[in-house]
């Protein structure tokens, strides 16, 4: 995917959750972006709900992307997006999760539900790469900042 | 409560030529973490318990652990710090006892509340590390993980006496589960026991996850054994190998395919304790009936391999020589071992591919090479010169992809690595 000329690519965070402690989703999650042209900042595992928040402000990236799989996403990102849209500075940032996010390995449309409406624009299957750039080549991302 | 010292535990089973099996096993709802203690206990194999606990009380955050039980959220494991002693009392009583050692599994950087909870519960076997805990598991300064481990050290070695030998592994032989050098992984395991070892530890295990070439995996566990020999002393010590810790096979013949070359690999290189992994492990979070399975194809694996000669391997290897750099070169910082690996990863001296941890230098690349070895792309500013094979080469997030699922892909298509 490349940049439209004169088109600046959205920036991206990408961050884990506060207690999941897995790596590779968010290091392959950063080359592949880095591939498609973002300009991408990777928090790492076991982020803090507060650094995330206090990374996006002072970075202001036109998508935050988390990342879990240890079976607490829903917890855990529930919790995450409260405290990003909760900033005024946040509000219209686009804010996605995805991977396993439950501990049964089903997706949970209840669950599903409650993310979208607690903040998150998409919610991504585990491994639904295809999915994610086509949000990526499309509005609202490439319309903000 | 009877003891049952987790070290002479698996130093018995070994005399009898025995491996002994455990699983990764932790389930928020006590009545089913009794159940999986109990039933690992009576599965046809010679066994070792473990309650495994959940990412909140890892992490401390024990607010959350508590609001999730009271919510009625099942956790990822067993929060020891959340159900009241009596409640885990419960748990354990009846099953933990002299023939059956129960080990406490977490991957806290900062542990001293899981140490505090587990002796009061009269358990003394659990595992972890200032760097294999911290490093590629959490955010937590590398210097307080140090700090709060030689603490864990101590509250552990504080319970020595009266029948009583606290028993810690090292988790050093797994960092990011896969694409490690092996000879880092010794290194790691290696120095994290010594670490133990200083701060008053009298019986530990070091680890080594199985990684791409059978091969290279028994050089490995043959350095190992070699330099544990050479530097922990006189204490209890054995080897502990994890069955694979990467990217897992989809299928379930390919799931216990794997799982059975852990358990032979495990016997041939002269491991005395094998941490299964089981069918179910690339879908959801395995069920007792999952465990009790893997440990029973694992121990009929087991059966089958033949284990060396006794006596220090012959271990003249490249995997050996490697590791034995990089830990004298760690060992000559400074006398106190944990200041010695602040610096080294300070300087680079120590490097995990991949590991995204603020202290981490992040400058060394690995590769899998045509022959199915973990090789050097990149060794940074790691000792190791003339390591490196092939010029550092931007990875892809496809390579990274293919390297990551190449051993599920061998499994899968019924082939083995």
């Amino acid at each position: 995917m490349n940049s439209m000329p004169g088109t600046p690519m959205p920036t991206v965070l990408v961050t884990g959750t506060s207690s999941d402690a897995h790596t590779w989703n968010l290091v392959y999650l950063q080359l592949l972006l880095e591939e498609w042209g973002h300009e991408v900042t990777n928090l790492g595992p076991c982020a803090p709900d507060d650094l995330v928040m206090g990374s996006a402000v002072e970075l202001r990236p036109d998508l935050i992307v988390v990342s879990s799989v240890n079976g607490h996403g829903h917890q855990d990102g529930l919790r995450l997006v409260q405290v990003l849209r909760a900033r005024p500075e946040l509000v219209g940032t686009t804010i996605v999760i995805g991977g396993k996010l439950g501990t049964d390995g089903l997706r949970n449309v209840g669950q599903v539900r409650r993310l979208l409406a607690a903040g998150y624009d998409r919610v991504f299957d585990d491994g639904d790469v295809n999915a994610f750039r086509d949000m990526l080549a499309r509005p609202p991302v490439r319309a903000v900042s | 409560m009877t003891q049952a010292p987790f070290g002479e535990f698996v130093a018995g089973a070994r005399a009898r030529g025995t491996l002994v099996v455990q699983p990764r096993m932790g389930f928020s709802d006590p009545g089913r973490m009794r159940q999986g203690l109990a039933r690992t206990r009576a599965a046809d194999a010679v066994t070792v318990g473990t309650l495994t606990l959940d990412s909140y009380t890892r992490v401390r955050d024990l607010d959350a652990a508590r609001r999730a039980l009271a919510e009625g959220v099942t956790l990822n494991g067993y929060p020891i710090c959340t159900h009241p002693p009596e409640t885990t009392r419960g748990v354990l009583d009846g099953i933990h006892d002299a023939s059956f050692p129960v080990q406490v599994r977490h991957g806290s950087p900062r542990p001293e509340h899981i140490v505090a909870a587990l002796l009061g519960l009269g358990l003394d076997a659990t595992e972890g590390g200032p760097v294999s805990y911290c490093l590629p598991y959490s955010r937590t300064p590398l210097a307080e993980a140090v700090v709060c481990w030689r603490t864990a050290c101590e509250m552990l070695a504080e319970h020595t006496g009266d029948g009583r030998v606290p028993h810690l592994e090292s988790f050093g032989g797994c960092m990011l589960g896969q694409l490690c050098p092996p000879a880092v992984l010794v290194a790691v395991s290696v120095l994290e026991g010594l670490f133990f070892a200083r701060h008053g530890l009298r019986s530990v295990s070091l680890s080594y996850a199985q990684q791409t070439s059978p091969q290279q995996d028994l050089e490995a566990v043959a350095a190992l054994q070699r330099l544990a020999g050479e530097l922990l002393g006189p204490i209890d010590w054995h080897v502990v190998l994890y069955a694979y810790m990467g990217v897992y096979p989809l299928s379930r013949g390919g799931g216990l395919n794997l799982l059975e070359a852990a358990a032979r690999l495990a016997v041939t290189s002269g491991a005395s304790r094998l941490i299964v992994k089981t069918a179910a492990e690339a879908h959801r979070i395995p069920t007792v009936a999952d465990n009790v399975e893997a440990l029973e194809a694992a121990a009929r694996a087991a059966a089958t391999a033949t284990a060396p000669p006794p006596g220090p391997p012959a271990a003249d290897s490249e995997v050996y020589a490697e590791a034995r750099t990089l830990v004298h070169a760690v060992l000559d910082l400074h006398d106190d071992v944990g200041t010695a690996l602040l610096t080294a990863f300070r300087r680079g001296l120590l490097d995990i591919p991949y590991c995204l941890h603020p202290d981490n230098a992040g400058r060394a690349r690995s590769f899998i090479d045509h022959d199915g070895r973990l090789r050097w792309g990149d060794t940074g500013a790691l000792p190791l010169g003339g390591a490196a094979v092939s010029a550092a080469r931007k990875v892809t997030s496809a390579d990274l992809l293919a390297a990551l699922s190449r051993v599920r892909r061998a499994y899968d298509s019924g082939g083995t690595a």
